[in-house]
């Protein structure tokens, strides 16, 4: 099989996007100062991305699995994790 | 909604939902939350059910369920960079009625389920997060819901939110809160597959299911597990590593380890010519013991993931999850009789717990989790060192046998110190024994 990029494979789930993120950084400044930064290469999905011109976490929320890693990698419990509403975000065919 | 519920679950996955039907079926009043479009969409396991716990809340549920295949096969493997040693058990008996395990889709399954408990009258409600309990002074007395005017009233709430038990948690059940080396990430693909492709590569009689388990270098040394499982036509693939040692690995995604152990030349042969199907992930709660929450308060019960009721060793979640729902469900129908639901009547569900499988095998495995993360030769040094070692001994050079023994072993312990060897089996044994 050919390796697959994380975008190739989220275009494979139903996702229903909701207009506003379910994920929200609790303080910008820790970010800066967080020397890791796991939230941008533990997660599944990729959804945490640094950028480096405005100094601060993007928050790509539409491709979340809704796992949860986030919430529990973050050394800075600066993540604050709440699930989409009611039925909007992932919605697995197999599971 | 001004009705006022005998039960009030949070959560239609195997815990919920076991502990719904047998509450709905003894004719109380219950309503079930899930905050998917149906149940089992937001829900993911490898995905292994078994059948002996099963049939304790649905009898021969095989002969109408969506089941996948019947396992008639589990392997273990030893993985190292470009070999593997391959360990285990095939039985016919595990292929014929009323089988041990089956390998099935959350999504098919619980959707299933969840019908068998609306039709024993069982009330569902899709799409609705509940995001609180509701408390009337320090009383628990419903949940708050996502919806307009959404306070739903109750007798007993029943938490089976799943591993991210964000209202277990809030509720403060949770003393110390959860940490990342008490849950794993784990990733998954299903991968599509011809049926006849399937047994013929997995070596399978028409329907049969095969699931094999790998240790050591698929998961880069960190301490996790990979898999692969055979459905009706797809594989489930997918690996799941501790969050913590993940953290340790900086710039590795999940993903990449996914595709690495993919591209292992026992594994690639495998899925050759599959087609991926979907990507899924989820958290698994290896905390084990230590790390279970308060499982019963006034009104308030635990059940499942949420309960941390998992067992890595052997891989058993799912089944756990339907037991403890069961025993919730006795619980609360005693309560509801005596119309006591006060935490020393919902006491009952703990001492249920210790008296079965479920805290008996926690209780045992209580130091594996911490044993095996402070010492990642487990994960590491001993899937290669016995690869290493079957390398040398299967390699027919002319060399006499007991010099190859003495290789092996001055290999073995200029890497690992005879007396570090016999402190880990010493270990292993203390965890394992």
């Amino acid at each position: 099989m050919k390796k697959m990029s994380i975008e190739d494979k989220l275009f494979l789930n139903r996702f229903q996007a909701d207009k506003h993120s379910h994920l929200k950084i609790k303080d910008r400044e820790t970010c800066i100062n967080c020397q890791r930064k796991p939230c941008t290469y533990i997660c599944p999905a990729a959804v945490y991305a640094w950028d480096e011109k405005e100094q601060r976490i993007d928050t790509a929320y539409e491709g979340c699995l809704e796992c949860g890693t986030c919430k529990y990698g973050c050394a800075h419990d600066n993540i604050d994790w709440r699930n989409p509403r009611g039925g909007f975000g992932v919605m697995y065919k197999n599971g | 909604m001004s009705e006022k519920f005998d039960v009030i679950i949070v959560g239609a996955g195997p815990a919920g939902l076991s502990a719904g039907y047998i509450l709905a079926k003894n004719g109380l009043n219950v309503i079930i939350f899930e905050r998917g479009d149906h149940p089992g969409t937001k829900n993911v396991m490898g995905g292994v059910l078994y059948r002996q716990p099963t049939e304790e809340i649905i009898p021969r549920f095989w002969e109408k369920a969506p089941v996948e295949r019947p396992i008639v096969e589990q392997r273990l493997w030893l993985v190292d960079e470009e070999s593997v040693v391959t360990i285990g058990y095939r039985s016919k008996g595990f292929g014929e009625e009323p089988y041990n395990n089956f390998t099935v889709l959350r999504a098919k399954f619980d959707r299933w389920f969840a019908e068998q408990v609306a039709d024993a009258g069982g009330l569902l409600i899709t799409e609705t997060v509940v995001e609180d309990l509701l408390y009337d002074g320090s009383r628990v007395v419903g949940v708050k819901t996502g919806r307009p005017e959404g306070d739903v009233r109750g007798n007993v709430v029943i938490l089976a939110e799943g591993v991210n038990s964000l209202l277990t948690q809030k509720a403060g059940l949770q003393k110390d809160g959860i940490n990342s080396s008490q849950l794993a990430v784990a990733v998954k693909e299903i991968i599509a597959l011809p049926k006849e492709k399937i047994e013929d590569r997995f070596n399978l009689e028409e329907g049969e299911g095969v699931t094999i388990e790998l240790v050591g270098h698929s998961t880069m040394g960190m301490m996790g597990t990979g898999f692969i499982y055979t459905n009706k036509d797809s594989l489930s693939v997918g690996c799941g590593v501790l969050i913590s040692q993940l953290v340790e690995r900086e710039g590795l995604n999940p993903n990449e380890l996914l595709e690495y152990m993919k591209s292992h030349p026992a594994v690639k042969k495998l899925l050759q010519g599959g087609e991926t199907q979907e990507y899924l992930a989820h958290m698994i709660p290896e905390g084990g013991y230590r790390a279970i929450p308060k499982l019963y308060r006034d009104n308030v019960l635990v059940v499942g993931d949420a309960a941390m009721l998992c067992n890595g060793v052997h891989r058993e979640g799912s089944n756990m999850a339907m037991i403890s729902g069961k025993f919730a469900a006795e619980t609360v129908l005693a309560a509801h009789e005596r119309g006591d639901y006060s935490e020393g009547m919902l006491s009952a569900y703990q001492r249920k717990l210790e008296n079965s499988f479920i805290l008996k095998d926690l209780k045992k495995y209580q130091n594996v989790g911490l044993v095996m993360e402070r010492n990642p030769q487990f994960f590491k040094f001993y899937p290669h060192a016995i690869n290493a070692a079957l390398e040398e001994f299967l390699t027919v050079d002319s060399i006499p046998k007991k010099e190859k023994q003495r290789k092996i072993w001055n290999y073995i312990t200029s890497r690992r110190s005879k007396y570090e060897i016999v402190k880990d089996m010493y270990r292993g044994w203390r965890v394992l024994g």
